[in-house]
């Protein structure tokens, strides 16, 4: 996965809020990198600094946040979060990478006309007229079939359904053509079968544009059924990343483990719900040495808790954070 | 059939449920047919799963067992040991009574625990209000022995809802409900909004509560996996009818409505080798104001004919004991 000419090249980012309480870390020196045309799932629960990395990548976190020096977030060779200038931002913003969001109410503006919203952007990015930006718009919401997309085009947001707008939204994203796609949970608020849809959809479009996309969510069914390399999220770590089949078939980290017994799967009535015990920590309370070891099955004492763990190759590009993972091979 | 009555807690027949609905106050008032011709029997000890999508009406649904919707049509009876309630005509002392029996247990451990309460006044209300227990410390025996009984910790309550996670919270949000000794569960989505490996926990939790206290579940979720996992029979709702109703192993392994077969094949499987195709269905459901004629699922069904869309089917195709569906094409396809 890391190659010279990856297409999103993260490296070290650490990211912490300053709140009332202290300042917390939010994502702890992770590293990781994707290539056009790969999808990459990044899984883990609420508090995992899942939606903290995909919003850094286009410095979309709020004003309490702080960026650590060491860390580099490299598209097209620049370290996109030293950009300061509107014209820099511009190209995250929008140009080069796109972000689809998990509420698609939330992410039109109430009272301007779907329409002249994905004008608007296309306008600012694209040097095109207005007449150009519209057809661009009218294609791409017949491209994500939405049928009536004239009749759409002149629409507002409270006017489609649920799946609908989440088209439309999937339409505005990838009108400028981005060359990177963050999916941040695209899929949660939509019904199963508007799912299936909508997952479809995307991946005829990614394989189309060759685009590289970075999926978030919270499934590890969407997550196998889509990507093609996972990194899974603890309390702001990869604690483990690799190809998804590797990972769902022969998990080592105890907490990926973990995660996929917690999951109740359809095709496997007889086994047991077995939920990780313990609930995840809050982040002013950060555990020492291994952040997982509070709710570890193989926890060690004197070892977990007192040393923090690298990730280490397991094969080739699985890589696995945990100390106890070679003995307990 | 007599050992079937004897046995059963709950019977819904043919209820519908309407609510008024008026754009603005110049337009015309419409009616939203929510729950449209229903019947369901729960069993006694039962966990009966009740799926769908948004809008299909099974919140509605279970509000109405609850006494807490306005029945339109039909009749929902409740068999308690001593009496039956008729919950489209109870009084409002029955309705006090009847409140003890039944409880909900709610989607959101965030939202539905007061902030300003602790935990102990959470549990406790409900017995003061329904006057279940007479002196201060047989209502502090009653929640400590509830509150043991769902795995919190005496220390626990003296604590507000802030300070505990969400897998805590809805374990105070299950003791709430089960403090007041009900005999039946609505249980409303209410693992949606966990992460899945606390999700288990609740889960697993719910169902031991089952054995130990004799309680019946109508368990409310549009998570297929989560249902399959927990309950002993499922009923598939679409636009306010019950489609299809079956115990959880034979509808799932066998299901015969075409919408539960979409539905079904949606569900994007943990095996990445299984690269499963989902029956598309056609557009989206259509809006419960304006509901499709005939079989309310033609306008999105890939096997929908002219009779569909005449014909209304009724829940009464028997596929195995139990099992039934509402499709006149049933046989066909």
């Amino acid at each position: 996965m890391m190659s010279m000419n990856a297409l999103l090249d993260i490296k070290n980012l650490s990211v912490q809020f300053d709140t009332d309480e202290g300042r917390i870390i939010a994502v702890n020196n992770i590293s990781l990198s994707l290539n056009a045309g790969e999808v990459l799932g990044i899984v883990g629960e609420s508090g995992s600094g899942k939606s903290v990395t995909a919003k850094s990548i286009m410095q979309l976190n709020p004003y309490n946040t702080h960026y650590d020096e060491m860390g580099e977030i490299i598209i097209d060779n620049e370290n996109v979060l030293r950009f300061t200038s509107k014209e820099d931002l511009k190209k995250i913003r929008g140009g080069k990478v796109s972000m689809i969001f998990q509420e698609p109410m939330a992410s039109f503006a109430p009272a301007i006309k779907i329409g002249k919203q994905m004008v608007e952007q296309l306008l600012l990015h694209k040097s095109i007229n207005k007449e150009e930006a519209k057809s661009i718009s009218i294609d791409m919401l017949k491209r994500v079939g939405i049928a009536d997309a004239d009749k759409r085009f002149n629409q507002y947001a409270f006017e489609l359904s649920g799946g609908m707008r989440q088209r439309a939204m999937i339409a505005m994203a990838l009108s400028t053509m981005p060359k990177l796609l963050l999916a941040d949970e695209p899929t949660t608020a939509l019904d199963v079968t508007i799912q299936a849809q909508v997952i479809d959809l995307m991946k005829d479009i990614i394989a189309e544009y060759k685009m590289g996309v970075m999926f978030i969510t919270h499934d590890l069914g969407v997550i196998a059924q889509t990507a093609d390399n996972v990194a899974v999220m603890y309390l702001g770590n990869i604690v483990e990343i690799g190809p998804v089949k590797e990972i769902i078939k022969n998990p080592k980290h105890p907490y990926t483990q973990g995660l996929i017994d917690a999951l109740p799967d359809i095709d496997n009535l007889d086994t047991p719900l077995k939920p990780v015990p313990g609930s995840i920590p809050s982040p002013l309370e950060r555990p020492s040495g291994c952040v997982f070891h509070t709710r570890c099955k193989i926890y060690e004492e004197g070892l977990c808790n007192n040393e923090e763990p690298q990730l280490k190759s397991f094969s080739s590009n699985h890589k696995v954070a945990c100390l106890k993972v070679d003995s307990n091979e | 059939m007599n050992d079937k009555m004897s046995n059963e807690l709950v019977s819904v027949k043919n209820v519908s449920v309407e609510f008024d609905y008026q754009d603005n106050f110049l337009s015309r008032k419409q009616k939203i047919q929510a729950v449209k011709n229903v019947n369901l029997s729960i069993k006694k000890g039962s966990f009966v799963g009740l799926v769908g999508e948004s809008g299909s009406g099974k919140t509605t649904l279970g509000r109405a067992i609850l006494a807490a919707n306005k029945i339109t049509e039909g009749q929902v009876i409740f068999h308690d040991e001593k009496k039956d309630y008729d919950l489209g005509s109870i009084s409002k002392k029955e309705l006090k009574e009847y409140r003890k029996l039944s409880q909900l247990i709610f989607q959101d451990p965030y939202a539905a625990l007061s902030p300003r309460m602790t935990v102990r006044d959470i549990l406790a209300e409900p017995l003061e209000v329904m006057k279940i227990t007479k002196t201060r410390a047989e209502t502090d025996d009653r929640v400590r022995e509830i509150a043991s009984k769902c795995r919190l910790n005496l220390e626990h309550l003296r604590r507000f809802p802030h300070a505990f996670s969400g897998g805590q919270r809805q374990r105070i949000s299950i003791a709430r409900a089960l403090v007041s000794n009900p005999k039946f569960i609505v249980a409303d989505e209410s693992v949606a909004a966990l992460d899945v490996s606390i999700q288990a926990d609740i889960l697993n939790l719910l169902k031991n509560l089952q054995k130990e206290l004799n309680l019946t579940y109508l368990f409310i979720s549009h998570d297929l996996s989560v249902v399959a996992h927990i309950c002993d029979e499922v009923a598939v709702m679409y636009l306010g009818r019950i489609v299809e109703h079956g115990p959880t192993r034979e509808l799932f392994s066998n299901p015969k409505h075409p919408y539960t077969k979409a539905l079904l094949s949606s569900i994007p499987s943990i095996d990445p080798e299984k690269q499963n195709k989902a029956i598309e269905l056609k557009g989206e459901i259509p809006s419960s104001m304006n509901p499709p004629s005939g079989c309310v699922f033609h306008t999105r069904c890939n096997y929908a004919n002219e009779n569909c869309k005449k014909e209304i089917p009724l829940l009464n195709t028997e596929i195995k004991k139990d099992h039934l569906v509402a499709c006149i094409r049933v046989n066909d396809i």
